[in-house]
């Protein structure tokens, strides 16, 4: 890749990290953090993100960046004081920042009026409001073109050279300057001849090796003009005498006035009449170092090292070897190298499984040294795998601060006062898995703020404080990853909700429905709340879509909700998408998996506990209660005749909201962690699988979906069953 | 054997697209990211060049160019400081912290190799 093209791949990166800093820090500044170093990370990013946008010339973003810089300078000068109103606009600022450098990184637009606006109201938050800022911003830009000039004269074409004096003071040296270098690059503008001017230098014994004597009078010839003369000596402006005289040409307003040596022809005479370099030289080193050697200047300058030139630095002695990275080091590792690893691993754990069962059925004893060595390349493996699955983990930070602007945005678009609290954003998940996050919990928290929090009116009426809060939470718990949203609103309103679900065909207007499972119909297909079809969460996208999408991951959503005290979402996932925990049983001589996450119990049906509802529909009594029996060799066409339920195993299952249900299986084979492989890239989607594995003896194995596979079976005989549950109950 | 540049600046932008510009003009480059992590660089690799940004964090231009130049086995490494041409104020407090020159952001990768060459052998 283009080395430059490479490097601005890096900057749009490091944008997006300089944002996110921007906006931690004024969300801090906003709770009443006064710490200086706070507000000088906010201005040190979007400092940050203007030099890189100018590197790449992107205008638009430098100026408004620009804008937002001054504003922000002027806050951590403290000639701005951070009240809420001034950190509102600067959140709404870096939002449109961010807007700006998505824009310059796909090629999209902004919106300008928008950006003009806010950038007004930027400048007048400044003490000294708009005018003057502007001008300086159009400045910038205009500087970010030319090289500045120190003076503007004109180059006279007639000069066919100058007469360069040049005296440096001990400011000069002290700033690591070096007479030598200057009067080098001087003479790459032409021809030079220099004279060294030491009548200020004093006896040896009076010398102070770090005060300047030394002078040089410099003849150039050629064409280069006053301003690159000037140019040679731009960062010693100050710390020097400098004196730049045309030569033969008509005298214009670049000589400087005064102490001009009268006639350049004196300048020009022979060095060696003039003083006897030699014996200076001879002088002078016995008592200081060897002066660098500087081959380029002319002779007749002794090389300036003796009073001019500090010692060149040595290396330290003893400082030995460069110190380690800090600990906590961390490198940047392509995701496809990850990926890659993580399928060879993946393998790996199939091919110990397959060599394991062989030799097991070669006959070997368990406790002879093959079958130990076996075990233990089972531990390595499964170490080797967990280790692999934790460097693509990332924390869900990522995903959560994205929270914070979305918040601010449905807040301003409803008109309700809404805090976001953030806990537990060190969780950590497959990155995977929080890339598809982002869209479910944005979903949800718009939901939250547009139906679960009521107006601050309503509110109030009712003993709240206005501002609604939302509280987003994730945690490990028990081998999965726990996300919460949750709001203080005023929860579910069921007799709406359990009215829509009728009115929609999806439940019996008589059914008996618990609390609990009113609150799961809004995950239904075709539910939908917005029959107000709001902007915001409206769209045509309704919970049962933000079902489906952690269910694709893996994972299970559940609702719980108290009239007028709120709703609480609660998704639980799994670490990784890539092995599964799975039982493993036999359905007429097929082997399949179902994920042990979802498996409540395992039962062998006795005839007294399976009931007839009619067809080919069955219900499993289990303590007190009536579960559904699903035949999964019926459900998935292997047979077309039901297994006699007491020539079975029933696993007892939980699916989304609780709903349960027995799969009726052949046999379990046993418990294995089984490394998953898509079905959909080496085949198709089939409806009831989920995914596909390959087992020990290199069988390919269909691990279940069980929600498909209960929603299925149950949808048939839902009502059915229900009214004859009510009628046996 | 090229010359080493030390070039300290926080973001990672500027410090790869110096890297590109001065290994381009055949310098060897080091590099820190703000100026305490310049300092132990320094202490490593003895650079005979310094190129330093003046915003970072923990320790910024003016704090490490004041620490550099009261060392005396540094007081003659040249340093240059990178700024913006409007700032004059900053560039003024980089000199009188003991900065040898200065390159303007964004910077011109000719210039830059001509600052250096002004400094430096």
């Amino acid at each position: 890749m283009d080395p430059l093209a490479a490097i601005r791949e890096t900057f749009f990166q490091e944008c997006e990290e300089q944002l996110a800093e921007l906006e931690s820090g004024l969300l801090a500044m906003e709770a009443g953090d006064t710490d200086p170093e706070t507000i000088n990370a906010v201005f040190r990013a979007v400092h940050s993100i203007k030099g890189g946008a100018g590197a790449f010339s992107l205008e638009a973003l430098v100026r408004f960046a620009h804008v937002f810089e001054t504003a922000l300078d002027e806050m951590r000068s403290g000639r701005l004081t951070p009240t809420p109103e001034s950190l509102k606009t600067m959140l709404r600022a870096a939002d449109v920042l961010a807007d700006h450098v998505r824009a310059a990184h796909d090629g999209g637009s902004v919106d300008e009026a928008h950006t003009a606006a806010l950038a007004e109201e930027l400048k007048a938050l400044g003490p000294d409001g708009a005018g003057a800022e502007d001008e300086g911003g159009e400045d910038d830009w205009g500087d970010f073109e030319f090289t500045p000039m120190s003076i503007e004269a004109p180059a006279a074409p007639a000069v066919a050279g100058w007469q360069v004096r040049f005296k440096p003071r001990a400011d000069l040296y002290a700033k690591a300057n070096e007479a030598a270098l200057l009067l080098r690059e001087l003479a790459r503008l032409g021809e030079t001849q220099v004279e060294l001017d030491d009548s200020a230098l004093p006896a040896l014994t009076d010398l102070d090796p770090e005060a300047a004597y030394l002078a040089w009078n410099v003849t150039l010839s050629g064409e280069a003009d006053e301003a690159a003369v000037r140019e040679v000596f731009e960062f010693v402006d100050g710390d020097c005498e400098l004196e730049v005289t045309p030569i033969c040409g008509a005298p214009d307003g670049g000589a400087e006035g005064g102490g001009l040596d009268p006639t350049p022809d004196e300048t020009l005479q022979d060095p060696g009449e003039t003083l006897d370099i030699g014996a200076l030289l001879a002088r002078v080193q016995a008592v200081a170092d060897p002066p660098p050697s500087t081959p380029e200047v002319s002779p007749g300058a002794p090389a300036p090292a003796v009073a001019a030139t500090l010692a060149e630095p040595s290396p330290p002695d003893g400082q030995g070897q460069p110190r380690k990275p800090e600990a906590g080091a961390t490198i940047r590792v392509d995701l496809e190298r990850v990926d890659r690893l993580i399928d060879l691993v993946g393998e790996l754990v199939i091919n110990q499984a397959m060599l394991s069962q062989r030799v097991m059925e070669a006959g070997f004893a368990r406790a002879s040294g093959v079958a130990m060595g076996l075990d233990e390349l089972e531990q390595l493996t499964r170490e080797i795998q967990d280790s692999v699955m934790a460097i693509r983990a990332q924390p869900v930070k990522s995903v959560f601060q994205r929270m914070p602007r979305l918040v601010r945005e449905v807040a301003a678009m409803t008109g309700k006062p809404v805090r976001l609290v953030t806990e537990g954003e060190g969780t950590e998940v497959d990155k995977t898995v929080i890339e598809r996050l982002a869209d479910p919990l944005t979903h949800m928290i718009r939901n939250a703020i547009d139906h679960g929090l009521e107006s601050p009116e309503k509110r109030e009426a009712a003993g709240k404080p206005a501002e609604g809060v939302v509280r987003l939470t994730a945690a490990h718990r028990s081998g999965r990853i726990v996300i919460e949203v949750a709001d203080d609103g005023g929860g579910i309103n069921r007799e709406r909700v359990k009215a829509i679900a009728v009115e929609k065909g999806l439940i019996a207007p008589d059914a008996p429905l618990s609390d609990e499972e009113i609150d799961n119909l809004i995950f239904m297909p075709g539910f939908s709340t917005a029959s107000e079809v709001s902007d915001i969460s409206g769209r045509g996208v309704g919970m049962d879509v933000v079902k489906r999408s952690i269910q694709a991951l893996g994972g299970r959503i559940t609702i719980s909700s108290r009239p007028g005290k709120g709703s609480t979402f609660t998704m639980s996932l799994p670490l990784t998408l890539a092995v599964l925990d799975g039982m493993v049983v036999s359905v007429q001589g097929q082997t399949l998996v179902a994920p042990i996450t979802a498996i409540v119990e395992t039962l062998l049906p006795k005839p007294s506990d399976v009931h007839s509802l009619g067809g080919h529909a069955r219900v499993i009594a289990i303590r007190e209660s009536y579960t559904p029996l699903i035949d999964v060799g019926m459900a998935l066409g292997y047979r077309t005749t039901p297994l006699d339920a007491t020539q079975g195993v029933a696993l007892l299952i939980e699916g989304e909201g609780g709903a349960r249900a027995a799969l009726l299986v052949d046999a379990i084979q046993g418990q294995r962690q089984v490394v998953i492989k898509s079905l959909e890239a080496n085949y198709r989607q089939v409806p009831g699988v989920a995914a596909a594995t390959i087992l020990g003896d290199g069988r390919v194995a269909l691990i279940l979906d069980i929600d498909t596979i209960v929603a299925v079976s149950r949808g048939a005989d839902s009502l059915r069953a229900e009214k004859r549950l009510a009628a046996t109950g | 054997m090229s010359m080493t540049v030390l070039t300290v600046d926080d973001s990672r932008t500027m410090r790869e697209m110096l890297r590109l510009a001065l290994t381009d003009a055949g310098y060897r480059v080091v590099q820190a990211e703000d100026g305490l992590h310049g300092l132990e660089v320094l202490a490593a690799e003895a650079p005979e060049v310094i190129v330093t940004d003046i915003n970072m964090p923990r320790m910024d231009g003016f704090g490490f160019i004041e620490e550099v130049r009261s060392d005396p086995h540094y007081r003659g490494v040249p340093i240059l400081v990178l700024t913006t041409e409007s700032d004059a104020e900053k560039k003024n407090r980089a000199r009188m912290a003991g900065a040898t020159g200065w390159i303007v952001k964004p910077f011109n990768p000719v210039k830059l190799v001509d600052a250096i060459r002004r400094v430096a052998a």
